[in-house]
């Protein structure tokens, strides 16, 4: 009764139950990840010079000599506990280095894709209304050189143009320069942090840092959604209801915003999905060429040292992360549609 | 616009009206012919060739700017980069198609099993697709070579797996709403088994778009396979590479030799922009009603 009663709610929950079985597969992959280590993992973490008896030893402690099904569930009772084992790089929890780094990585991801959809929709909505126009070249130009463009050849060359040449950029080391200080940690995104001290010199002085990384994100992300963006407008201006709403002498405005924008908004949120598996995975490469201290150079030095632990704890978060980013999408989605879930009401 | 005559007795004739038209109409198409061509040229003759052997050093000639002896200048080591550069062409393209040929034969497999028998398998092939996608792929990728250790045969499997559910949900798609066609009833009807009809009555009318995802593909795994040993996965130093050698160039940026990284990104970039161009053509010849 209450099911029919909240149609929203009825849709948004089953969305929720949706994601359960994405993240049960999630789990499962990442358990074989880790289980699959080259080698014997327990000869592996007892070190070069460990004899027969210890290696016994640590294979006993890490559980390695019980079946797999058994192993697994010991893998998932540890993750509910938020235990992702130990770094041996830091020697501290993976979930603590990954809950202190990854407020960086948001930061600059979330930078990148609000610039990139500031740049790529209003791009593409032009594109769409003026189609063989210069707008409708550069924007078809610009799409398929974006998504040839390799991230971090794109990072090197802005470093190259804007520091070395120009001069106009900071250094690449990192968020901030060695001049100021942390801003007092609330909520690890620096710019807010420096914003609520308030302290604006150090909030100028991050903002300046993550410039030119979070372009170089969103040069790697702005095709997609220019792309899509065209297409669903130019799909949407040519259906029915736009020449009903043309015939009945509304303004162009009001076409083009109230009725067209509206409803290819749906197909570009789609996109979005995807977009956001492109620059979780292009944010490693950003952050390893800016020296951007988040959880994807943390992977990338640990991977160096085969600091596996720390690997496998990187890859189950970051799909993490990406399963609740997809979840929120599509509840934005039922926010957006007033078809889905909203019949009753 | 055109229309192609559908009648049978002209098919071939037909279709290679449409190539040249399409050909003819979109020049770009044709510039990525000529581009993949010489892709191709120098993956096969380049290492012959080039004027300087990749691997040998000299103390004498270091980080040397471009010029008439050494065209995209040297390394820090006095190791003449065109050379590098051109060499690694055989490499990066080949990491990028074995891994692509590698998933389009297990997507295939899997995607004509899972369209044709449909059921239980159908269920579980798709949920084991849809996990696979709801990792951030180059993440995924990054996972699977630190799991199964740092090679380059590991690059490669670790690129073909995560392209993997892109084959099999088109093949998937394809044979799904074929298995019960006219056609394949009568080849079933004359005593073809199962097998048979699948593989050589239905597959087939996949191939066309199979071809332009293997294209658009090409160019992204080259990126993928790049992008990995940009961070140190895979192919290990001195190997001549084009990932490996921008990440090697990225410490000479910010003091002034640009060419130690720039050329190699341009030859990634040029490749991969190439099978991107092929990949939009060969869609326009396939299907031209998809052209945006």
């Amino acid at each position: 009764m209450a099911a029919l009663k909240y149609p929203r709610l009825r849709a948004v929950s089953l969305r929720v139950a949706q994601s359960v079985p994405v993240v049960i597969g999630v789990v499962i992959i990442s358990f074989i990840l880790t289980r699959a280590l080259p080698g014997d993992p327990a000869v592996y973490f007892a070190g070069a010079a460990a004899d027969e008896a210890s290696i016994q030893e640590i294979r006993v402690s890490l559980g390695l000599d019980k079946p797999l099904i058994q192993q697994f569930f010991i893998y998932v009772g540890d993750l509910l506990h938020g235990d992702l084992g130990q770094s041996i790089s830091s020697g501290q929890p993976v979930v603590k280095d990954l809950a202190n780094r990854l407020p960086a990585s948001l930061e600059l991801t979330l930078t990148a894709l609000i610039l990139s959809c500031g740049i790529a929709i209003p791009l593409g909505v032009l594109a769409a209304t003026r189609p063989g126009s210069w707008i409708d070249h550069m924007c078809r130009v610009l799409v398929t050189a974006g998504v040839s463009l390799p991230t971090f050849f794109t990072g090197i060359i802005l470093i190259y143009m804007f520091y070395y040449l120009l001069g106009i950029a900071p250094p690449p080391i990192g968020r901030l320069d060695f001049i100021y200080l942390d801003p007092d940690r609330v909520t690890g995104f620096y710019l807010i942090d420096a914003a609520l001290m308030p302290d604006w010199d150090t909030w100028r002085g991050a903002a300046k840092q993550l410039v030119l990384p979070a372009i170089t994100l969103a040069l790697f992300t702005l095709a997609p959604i220019a792309r899509m963006t065209r297409a669903a407008m130019l799909t949407a201006l040519s259906s029915d209801f736009i020449r009903t709403a043309r015939a009945a002498g509304l303004s162009n405005r009001k076409i083009l915003y109230g009725y067209a924008f509206r409803n290819a908004l749906l197909p570009i949120i789609t996109t979005l999905g995807m977009v956001f598996s492109f620059a979780l995975g292009a944010n490693v490469l950003v952050e390893k060429v800016f020296a951007w201290p988040g959880i994807g150079s943390y992977a990338v030095e640990a991977l160096v040292v085969s600091d596996y632990a720390a690997v496998q704890g990187f890859v189950l978060a970051m799909a993490l992360l990406f399963v609740a980013l997809n979840l929120a999408i599509d509840l934005l989605y039922t926010v957006i549609d007033p078809r889905i879930g909203f019949a009753a009401k | 616009m055109t229309k192609i005559s559908k009648v049978t007795t002209a098919r071939s004739q037909g279709r290679f009206d449409h190539l040249a038209y399409v050909l003819r109409e979109n020049p770009i198409t044709m510039l990525a012919f000529v581009m993949f061509g010489l892709i191709i040229l120098s993956a096969i003759f380049g290492p012959a060739l080039v004027p300087y052997d990749p691997l040998e050093t000299n103390a004498v000639k270091v980080l040397q700017p471009p010029s008439w002896d050494h065209w995209f200048g040297t390394d820090n080591v006095g190791r003449d980069v065109f050379s590098r550069v051109i060499t690694a062409t055989r490499l990066d393209l080949s990491i990028s198609v074995a891994a692509v040929a590698l998933s389009f034969v297990v997507g295939s497999v899997l995607g004509s099993i899972a369209g044709y028998w449909g059921g239980w398998l159908d269920s579980v092939l798709n949920r084991f697709f849809d996990t696979i996608m709801a990792f951030p792929l180059f993440v995924l990728a990054m996972g699977i070579v630190a799991a199964l250790g740092n090679t380059i045969e590991n690059i490669i499997y670790a690129t073909a797996i995560i392209n993997v559910p892109f084959y099999a949900r088109l093949v998937r798609a394809e044979v799904n709403i074929r298995r019960d066609a006219g056609f394949v009833r009568a080849a079933k009807l004359v005593g073809n088994s199962n097998i048979r009809v699948l593989a050589l009555h239905i597959f087939p009318n996949a191939l066309p778009p199979m071809m332009v995802q293997v294209s658009l593909n090409l160019g992204w795994a080259i990126l993928n396979a790049a992008g990995l040993s940009f961070i140190g996965l895979g192919v290990r130093p001195p190997t001549p590479e084009w990932g490996i050698m921008v990440a090697e160039g990225a410490n000479f940026i910010v003091s002034g030799e640009w060419w130690m990284a720039v050329f190699p990104g341009l030859w990634l970039m040029i490749a991969v922009f190439t099978f991107n161009l092929l990949g939009d053509g060969l869609r326009d010849i396939v299907d031209p009603r998809k052209r945006t």
